[in-house]
């Protein structure tokens, strides 16, 4: 397996800030917004967004984490049962704009999933989506994201994967081939 | 992503301690589903699930039936007393009718041993088992098990005694096989006549006398006496039984430190254990039967999410 490095720890960084000041532009003081991070990568992202988002804003963010294990269409359709993750969202969404929040945006299912599992928390006043990578062409449900880190161009064999100083080592985005 | 190295769920005995964990840990999340305020989620939403009671329940039915509700599962339900069993049917016979209506999985209670174990031979679903008679009951151990953890954060090294009809009670074995293979430490105690024999085989200690167990131990679980199932008398008198196994206010407030106290449910106020210990705040008997559900929910899960189960 080969991988090739789409964005380095610079770039990244680059694209984590403006993400953040693409959001504070529509959203402000955050006080009506929460950050939704998708278990299990997409809370990596929103984990750093919200640390980002508070140190520039100087105001406290809500953020929390959904699990879509149960909420997921494939279910029966994989080997085996997948594994669910904690959802920690321990405020009211009801009324609130809530960013959902995901590393790769493929095919799409997953956010159909998580805009299920999440409306079973309330009815938030608007959903909007952030994606790190966007891999564009390959979408199986009309979904696109509002925000975007960088939309690449993948073939089906092809893998994505972002990576966290905290997980993995180093911050940056890998392709893979298989 | 893991998976059960069972195919059904007839026993604790079957499990491995990996798969107790995956359970356990699985039925951690379906509780955060079910205190949400909208607690259905859709992933058992094309699979069909019978409830198949030949024996009386109240909790477990229900508990099951809830289980597969918030999973959104097709759930009919059967009791073998308003059914064709007593027009002479056949369990194989009955099971296959109720299959030839394409049922995914069946979840049994039966009052013979093994039925379950007999059933999963001769048929192709998916079966729980909900009760086979003084076998197994491999929901309530992994319920009470969960129950534990929640409490005392570890099953490793914990102390349980349980108490009362061993001798009849599938809660018991189930107990036994589950704590043993986490690495509890069991002492089963009660009337020498309602004591198997050759129960010390199964890695516990045998205590008669009620004090000592419950000064040793972190966790009581006391067991119903199960006059149904009794075919001779066992003890003088309830009375009696009561006078040195009950567990009652005055017992419990003379122990060095405070033990948690545990009841798979039907209770018999005054017998077994007295309202007021039963209501106390040691007891998490109510928060077994909430448990109940989201270990339930995780069961049938993670058997459903298994793939051949609808080419079966």
């Amino acid at each position: 397996m080969t991988h090739k490095v789409l964005l380095g720890p610079d770039e990244f960084k680059l694209t984590l800030s403006r993400l953040c000041y693409e959001l504070i532009e529509n959203h402000n003081s955050f006080s009506d917004t929460v950050i939704i991070g998708i278990q299990p990568r997409g809370a990596n992202v929103a984990a750093r967004l919200a640390k980002q988002l508070q140190h520039i804003t100087g105001n406290k963010i809500t953020a929390g984490n959904l699990d879509i294990t149960f909420y997921r269409d494939d279910f029966r359709h994989q080997a085996e049962p997948l594994t669910a993750f904690d959802t920690t969202i321990n405020f009211l969404i009801e009324g609130k704009k809530v960013v959902l929040v995901d590393d790769v945006l493929y095919t799409g299912r997953t956010i159909r999933a998580a805009m299920e599992a999440l409306l079973q928390f309330g009815r938030p006043a608007s959903v909007e989506l952030l994606a790190m990578i966007d891999r564009r062409y390959s979408r199986h449900l009309p979904i696109q994201p509002d925000y975007v880190g960088r939309v690449v161009d993948t073939i089906q064999s092809q893998k994505v994967k972002v990576e966290w100083a905290e997980h993995e080592g180093t911050d940056q985005v890998i392709l893979l081939e298989q | 992503m893991s998976a059960l190295s069972v195919q059904h769920l007839l026993g604790i005995k079957d499990l491995t301690v990996a798969d107790i964990e995956l359970i356990l840990s699985t039925a951690k999340n379906f509780k955060g589903i079910i205190n949400q305020p909208i607690k259905r989620v859709p992933s058992l939403r094309d699979v069909t699930i019978a409830n198949l009671f030949f024996e009386n329940s109240t909790r477990t039915r229900l508990s099951f039936e809830l289980a597969e509700k918030r999973l959104s599962a097709d759930v009919v339900n059967f009791a073998a007393s308003s059914s064709s069993v007593s027009k002479g049917e056949t369990l194989i016979d009955t099971v296959n009718n109720i299959l030839a209506m394409k049922v995914d999985m069946v979840v049994m209670r039966h009052p013979k041993p093994g039925a379950g174990v007999f059933l999963a031979k001769h048929i192709k679903a998916k079966i729980v088992n909900a009760g086979d008679g003084a076998h197994e009951h491999p929901t309530q151990a992994l319920l009470d098990a969960y129950s534990m953890l929640e409490v005392h954060g570890s099953l490793k090294g914990l102390k349980v005694a349980i108490v009362g009809d061993i001798l009849h009670s599938r809660v018991a074995l189930s107990n036994i096989f589950l704590l043993n293979k986490m690495g509890a430490e069991v002492v089963v105690c009660g009337p020498p006549t309602l004591m198997p024999k050759f129960i010390t085989s199964l890695g516990v200690r045998v205590e008669y006398d009620l004090m000592k167990a419950l000064e040793w131990c972190d966790v009581a679980n006391m067991l119903r006496i199960q006059l149904e199932r009794q075919d001779i008398k066992y003890f003088p008198s309830l009375r009696e039984y009561t006078m040195l196994y009950g567990l009652n206010k005055e017992r419990l407030d003379s122990l060095s430190k405070k033990i948690t106290i545990m009841h798979p449910g039907p209770i018999n106020r005054g017998i077994e254990i007295t309202s007021d210990v039963a209501d106390s705040d040691q007891s998490i008997i109510l928060d077994q039967v909430e448990n109940g559900v989201a270990v339930r929910m995780a069961v049938l899960y993670l058997l459903a999410g298994q793939k051949n189960i609808s080419e079966a």
